[in-house]
């Protein structure tokens, strides 16, 4: 039986989609039954009172959240975000509501007994709802009060090898794709990059400093599993400089119906013959590919849309000469609006050899100058739109080239200076005056 | 010039109470502009020695951090915490 009458909830569980709030039913049942003889350590009817104060923040067009505070574990200034209900007496079970973020594992590679043991975790000492996962990849534990967090802090990091992820001004839990631990495509070891620089920024993800969030994602390939060119505030995608390896008797195999386009992706259903001409040379978005018995690729012109490598995979693969692309500057639309990344790096080795220091110094020079530089609360993409492309370009300490630039005469105001030029020059100002009026 | 730590701290403590009427809570770079000399990375290592030492805590909305002295302002305990 219900705590609270939540007509507005259960009108949602109407619809064609599984429903949270069948979810959080689900939950409170199982937690009102205790078939487990579990000794809950917050209040047990907590996902009751999250449905009740839901409806009357449904009634009342109006949230009864209050958010922020200083809650977190010793000596972390992220990974824990307070919440509490403006509704305490009503709703006793959600008083004090405290959000946990814990990083995903690499490139979300679970085991079964992990996420038994997270689950276990949660349903002893929080509400026993998750968020798998939140927008940054981070495991979200949702509800649970105060005393319980440094219990969690320790269960977590002592019985199960984890660590708390990032919130508020901080680097955010990085998150990769599976990169070459599963996909042929991957330009480099994305979860290996990724590992590294978690653990050399520890400070950064626990202790913040920045004027707000930070963001980095790991994609191995152009496809872009985690998005990293949308979400991240600086982007690692794999990409290769040398040129698209054809083999040409698989090419002629996939024309004769010998290999499954897609590697058989949609052979659910009988789309016809395949037509190299109208699925792949056609659909290249630069044209540089043609097919007249022997497929050719002008490498000049290809713009990494995977296209026809996806399509034909055992016929084409990535080139030999691999490397990633650094984009800059993506966020989600708080203010002024989405905004995809800005290429700032268009090709960068990723070398383990030398801990990739090159990536490394590029990072903390782009971080020394936002954090002089930008306003609170405001991501790094604001600051590059408000201060200039270039002058990320001059902080970051990366060559100007002509790829930055997003599209011809979007900007045609390029301001040299003499020791950008070869050969600088010398000019006299009141000469110039002698000849141009103000 | 490297940085006294005792006495940057003892900066840091004296800026947040004299602020305190009005402030209790403090950006990141409120502390910076303090030391205008020193690399934003030093500072943040006072702050952090200041929360070891339990003098000051962070305080996040979830979205953003900042920084305050331990006891100032709006505590856990006014939530109806026990």
């Amino acid at each position: 039986m219900a705590k609270h009458k939540t007509p507005m909830l259960d009108q949602l569980e109407s619809g064609p989609w599984p429903s949270f709030v069948s979810d959080i039913k689900q939950e409170a049942d199982s937690r009102a039954k205790n078939e487990k003889g579990l000794d809950y350590q917050i209040p047990v009817d907590c996902p009751d009172d999250l449905l009740g104060v839901l409806e009357m923040s449904y009634e009342d067009g109006e949230t009864h959240w209050k958010h922020g505070g200083i809650v977190g574990v010793f000596g972390y200034g992220g990974g824990v975000i307070g919440r509490y209900c403006d509704q305490p007496e009503k709703f006793p079970g959600v008083a004090h509501f405290h959000t946990v973020r814990v990083a995903q594992p690499n490139g979300k590679w679970y085991n079964s007994q992990l996420l038994r043991s997270l689950c276990d975790i949660w349903e002893l000492r929080g509400s026993g709802l998750t968020n798998m996962h939140g927008a940054t990849g981070d495991i979200v534990f949702l509800g649970t009060t105060t005393p319980q967090l440094e219990e969690i802090f320790w269960e977590l990091t002592h019985d199960l090898d984890i660590d708390l992820g990032g919130s508020g001004s901080n680097l955010r839990t990085p998150a990769t794709c599976l990169g070459q631990s599963r996909c042929e495509y991957a330009c480099y070891d994305t979860q290996e990059l990724c590992y590294n620089l978690t653990q050399e920024y520890q400070d950064e993800l626990h202790r913040p400093a920045f004027p707000y969030k930070f963001k980095f994602k790991f994609d191995g390939c152009p496809n872009g599993c985690v998005a990293a060119i949308a979400r991240s505030d600086l982007s690692f995608i794999g990409t290769w400089k040398d040129e698209i390896k054809i083999d040409q008797e698989a090419v002629a195999a996939y024309v004769g119906g010998e290999i499954a386009p897609n590697a058989g992706a949609h052979a659910d259903r009988d789309w016809g013959a395949f037509d190299i001409q109208k699925e792949v040379v056609d659909l290249c978005p630069s044209k540089c590919i043609s097919y007249d018995g022997k497929l050719t690729i002008d490498n000049k012109e290809c713009v990494r849309c995977m296209h026809c490598i996806n399509t034909m995979p055992q016929a084409l693969r990535v080139g030999d000469e691999r490397g990633c692309t650094i984009l800059c500057g993506a966020k989600a639309p708080i203010l002024d609006g989405p905004q995809m990344g800005s290429l700032l790096v268009p090709f960068m080795e990723v070398n383990k050899d030398d801990d990739y220091q090159e990536i490394k110094d590029l990072i903390e020079n782009i971080w020394d100058w936002w954090m002089e530089e930008g306003k609170n609360r405001e991501r790094i993409g604001e600051t590059m739109k408000r201060l200039g492309m270039s002058a990320l370009i001059d902080a970051a300490g990366v060559p100007v080239d002509a790829r930055q630039v997003q599209e011809p005469r979007h900007n045609p105001y390029i301001f040299w200076k003499a020791e950008d030029v070869k050969g600088g020059w010398d000019r006299d100002i009141n000469e110039f005056r002698t000849r141009h009026q103000r | 010039m490297a940085l006294d730590n005792e006495a940057a701290k003892a900066e840091i403590i004296k800026f947040c109470e004299e602020k305190s009427k009005s402030k209790s809570k403090f950006y990141f770079n409120d502390f910076t502009k303090l030391f205008p000399d020193e690399k934003a990375r030093a500072v943040k290592k006072l702050l952090t020695e200041l929360v070891q030492e339990e003098k000051m805590v962070f305080w996040s909305s979830g979205s953003t951090t900042m920084y305050g002295l331990a006891g100032a302002g709006k505590q856990a305990a006014s939530e109806g915490e026990a």
